[in-house]
């Protein structure tokens, strides 16, 4: 039957019968794999064909952005989400089409960047579709990654703005909700192992009819969640922002004409485009290459491998991820390749290219390779709900290869700086609260990484997160009037946790956790980085320390504070060390823990991240390095051993011939033990990863990637990945603890 | 003609040489792997990022683990720079991470002027200024 000849008619028919009998409405690959803007419709052909009064175009551009702001701070100011309240959220408007063009000036914009993908499937796909259809005052949500998007947790109201009858434009508005009746609270459970213990999944669905929230279909939203209230008050916020945003819209058309927007929105993307041919042109031609680790599966350490190389030749980059680990269809840290494109996209506007209007189009002179099944190209059957693992250090990975492409540029559009700390170094927690409400969600933390090191100074201490610079970390009392947790330390910098270097990273800083007032309440955290340093360095520095979570059970702090109030040093390593609390356990643990019930009065401490370092500490200005002491940012030990500064204790003053002796000396120890490269490879460089890892990803060839499938290593070719499923953690130790039991009998017995 | 690569390296257009920036040693051609021109020294990552916590009472102590994590050291064989350095696992070929089309750059810059001094980008205002010897920030 290869040589099947069908009429036209015959042709028609049978795409007709394919179209009007699709059995599932699954994620389009047509969609889900094209991160480009759509070629120009007929209209805007047709208007921008002619010529452009660029004035209007400004004028426009200024209004719209004006009304996103405003619909943006609408979020800020009444959304019940803890995420809306520190930022976590943003509103943006869409060309007819679904491109993004813009965004509120101080929204996260990776929202929006993935929310063009369900605005593109509701355009495909319920449009024509009979029984849904999209009409003037409907409203779509959406939260489910694998339609676009970065998480489960984030949800998204999108609405078409019609003007004579036509779509001219897609409005939006995102919040980071947390809780969606996932298998853990809080919306990210690292203990999902297939998508089905993610919670809610929601493709693009109407649920606002005549500017009006559907009851019925809400009440079932809130049926499938722990906090009903914050589901439905979030639904209303953020379709009254987006209603907001629709009238001003609507005052645009009035005043200035559906060609003026159509235009503007048109134009400002396309514009975008073109600048970023320019700067890619301006970049050599060549590949720079690098490599991130993340250590844990958030069940299990495994050592993960992300391989990036970027080629850049004339105005076009390829940015090559293959050899990067295989997914893992029993564990929740798979990201999508759309999600994995945000999440790139938005570390270019971090730190890049940060002067660029914030618009996806940033992206479409980019080619992407991808192994098939790959962590960041995961397959639709994978679950995707930890997908921040891998995305946190998707935002800053290209800082390395990016720099080495920049650094030579006679014009800069920002700053060289190392990695920003990359991984959500936050406390997940859920229970009753002592209001007697079931609450699950995350605590602002997320938002207080350290920033890496600079070419001209060093990084800022806790400043953001990865994903935008203006979101907050929120007010201690406020979440402990609204929950039972009880924070014993905050925002101390944690001393010596720092990326050192000629310009060191920021500080992370120390959370110390506990809680009382409540019968059932737990901890959670989902963070890799306790055996492989996270944050990576620049230009010769040193990368962030490896970060554990620390524990103290057995014990209420708040007896022991009534006991002794100044018993307790509010400061992790002092309380670890010195264990000031009697007969309570001290442990530390890697920072992936699912989720677990606590003792009210346990301490549960954790730090947020540094950034890496940026050059050579040697060459770091002694008079910073004793400024670092003064600010109790670093040790003596550690201006001594990793600065070689010599200086009197207790003045502080430095000796700078000393000094000057020492640093020459340790350059020239340097010499003495660094081996020639070659010798050193031939010495060093193994055929296959070491026996003791569990390595997932390539070695010497990217061609060839390593897994371990039910405990046993596979290697595979690249172009064909199996997914690898893990042994469950406790089958795993009670095998040990069986081995170690038969191995004591027979001891016994012999 | 010299092009600045990174803080540490510049590439001599005209020699097609890769040298270090600190002490203007020639260190290998520009059309190899820069790191062949460099000595390398496989760190303890213990040595750097110490541990905090009692490592005879705990496990996890912020330092790196050295089972799973090495810091390759690349050092300018003249002057001892710290030219770059590279977090590995034990036994993992070093990374190579530059690789330039050199006959491109040599048509790219022929009608740039050479940059001797690199510009630091733009930068929000900033609240606080102050200045120490030789150092602005
Ligand atoms: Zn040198």
């Amino acid at each position: 039957m290869n040589d099947l000849n069908i009429s036209a008619d015959q042709q028609a028919m049978l795409d007709r019968f394919l179209t009007q009998n699709k059995l599932f409405f699954a994620p389009d690959p047509a969609i889900m794999e094209n991160h480009r803007i759509e070629a120009r419709s007929p209209l805007e052909e047709q208007l921008l064909s002619q010529s452009v009064d660029r004035h209007k175009i400004n004028e426009v551009r200024g209004l719209v952005v004006a009304a996103l702001d405003e619909s943006n701070t609408m979020i800020e100011q009444m959304g019940a989400a803890p995420g809306a309240k520190w930022g976590d959220m943003t509103t943006a408007i869409f060309t007819a089409s679904g491109d993004l063009s813009m965004i509120a000036p101080h929204g996260v914009g990776g929202f929006a960047a993935a929310v063009f993908y369900p605005i593109k499937f509701i355009l495909k796909y319920w449009v024509d579709e009979p029984t849904v259809g999209v009409k003037e005052g409907d409203g779509f949500i959406h939260n489910d990654a694998r339609y676009g998007g970065i998480h489960n947790t984030d949800q998204s109201m999108m609405m078409p703005v019609f003007w004579k009858g036509k779509i001219v434009c897609w409005l939006s508005a995102t919040i980071h909700e947390g809780e969606n009746g996932s298998c853990e609270p809080g919306g990210m459970p690292a203990a999902a192992e297939s998508k089905f213990d993610e919670g809610l999944k929601m493709p693009p669905f109407r649920v606002v009819e005549n500017f009006e929230l559907k009851r019925d279909i809400v009440t079932f939203l809130q049926n499938s969640v722990r906090d009903p209230k914050l589901q439905l008050e979030d639904m209303k916020v953020r379709l009254h922002s987006v209603l907001r945003l629709r009238e001003r819209v609507l005052k645009v058309l009035e005043e200035h004409g559906e060609e003026a927007l159509i235009s503007t929105l048109r134009l400002h993307i396309e514009d975008v485009v073109e600048e970023v041919h320019r700067r890619i042109r301006e970049l050599p031609d060549g590949t720079t290459r690098t490599v991130s680790f993340a250590d844990s599966t958030l069940r299990e350490n495994a050592l993960l491998k992300l391989n990036m190389a970027i080629t850049v030749k004339g105005d076009r980059m390829t940015v090559d991820m293959r050899g990067s680990s295989p997914e893992l269809l029993n564990r929740s840290i798979n990201a999508c390749q759309a999600s994995f494109k945000t999440m790139l996209f938005t570390g270019f506007m971090q730190n890049i290219w940060p002067d660029l209007p914030f618009t996806m189009a940033v992206f479409t002179p980019f080619d992407f390779i991808f192994d098939e099944k790959s962590l960041i190209n995961g397959s639709f059957d994978t679950p995707q709900a930890m997908s921040l693992i891998p995305l946190f250090k998707t935002m800053t990975i290209a800082c390395i290869p990016m720099a080495k492409f920049n650094y030579m540029l006679p014009v800069r559009y920002t700053a060289m700086v190392a990695p920003q700390y990359d991984q959500p170094a936050t406390l997940i927690y859920g229970g009753l609260t002592q209001h007697t409400e079931y609450v699950g969600n995350f605590c602002a933390d997320i938002n207080g990484m350290g920033q890496g090191g600079r070419s001209h100074r060093d990084g800022e201490h806790s400043v953001s997160p990865p994903f935008a610079a203006h979101c907050d970390l929120g007010e201690i009392e406020l979440m402990e009037e609204d929950l039972p947790i009880v924070r014993l330390g905050a925002f101390t910098l944690a001393k010596d946790r720092v990326g050192f270097g000629k310009q060191r990273s920021g500080l992370g800083y120390e959370q110390i956790h506990t809680y009382r007032n409540s019968g059932l309440w737990g901890f959670m955290t989902g963070c890799s980085g306790s055996l492989f340093s996270s944050a990576q360095p620049l230009f010769g520095g040193y990368a962030s320390p490896t970060y554990p979570l620390c524990k103290v059970k057995g014990t209420n702090v708040f007896e022991f504070l009534k006991e002794q109030p100044d018993g307790l040093p509010l400061d992790i390593v002092e309380i670890m060390n010195t264990q000031p609390i009697p007969g309570a356990q001290y442990s530390t643990h890697d920072m992936g823990m699912t989720f677990e019930l606590a003792a009210p009065g346990e301490l549960y401490m954790m730090c947020q991240g540094a950034g890496g370092g940026y050059g050579d500490v040697l060459q770091r200005d002694p008079d910073l390095v004793i400024e670092d002491i003064e600010n109790d940012l670093i040790s003596h030990a550690t201006a001594r051993d990793i600065y070689r500064i010599v200086f009197d204790s207790d003045t502080l003053v430095i000796d700078r011939e000393g000094t000057e002796r020492l640093r020459a000396d340790e350059r020239k120890a340097r010499i003495a033990r660094g081996k020639p490269y070659d010798a050193f490879v031939a010495e060093w460089q193994t055929e296959e990863p070491p026996a003791h890892l569990p390595f997932f990803g390539c070695w010497d060839d990217t061609s060839q990637v390593y897994g371990v499938m039910m405990g046993q290593r596979m290697k595979m070719d690249g172009d064909k990945l199996a997914s690898m499923f893990m042994l469950n953690p406790k089958d795993v130790q009670i095998a040990a603890l069986q081995a170690e039991v038969a191995s004591l009998r027979a001891a016994a017995g012999g | 003609m010299k092009v600045l690569v990174t803080e540490n390296l510049r590439i001599d257009l005209d020699r097609e040489t890769w040298e270090c920036r600190h002490c203007q040693a020639e260190l290998v051609s520009a059309r190899d792997n820069y790191k062949r021109g460099l000595l390398v020294y496989d760190r303890d990552p213990r040595e750097i990022h110490k541990p905090l916590l009692d490592p005879a009472k705990y496990a996890r102590t912020y330092s790196p683990d050295p089972q799973w994590c090495r810091i390759l050291e690349y050092y300018c064989p003249k002057c001892g720079a710290m030219i770059e350095t590279e977090y590995l696992p034990p036994g993992h070929p070093p990374v190579r991470d530059i690789e330039f089309d050199i006959d491109a750059l040599k048509l790219q810059w022929q009608d740039r002027e050479e940059v001797r001094e690199v510009p630091v980008g733009e930068e929000p205002p900033r609240p606080r200024g102050h200045s120490h010897a030789g150092h602005r920030h």
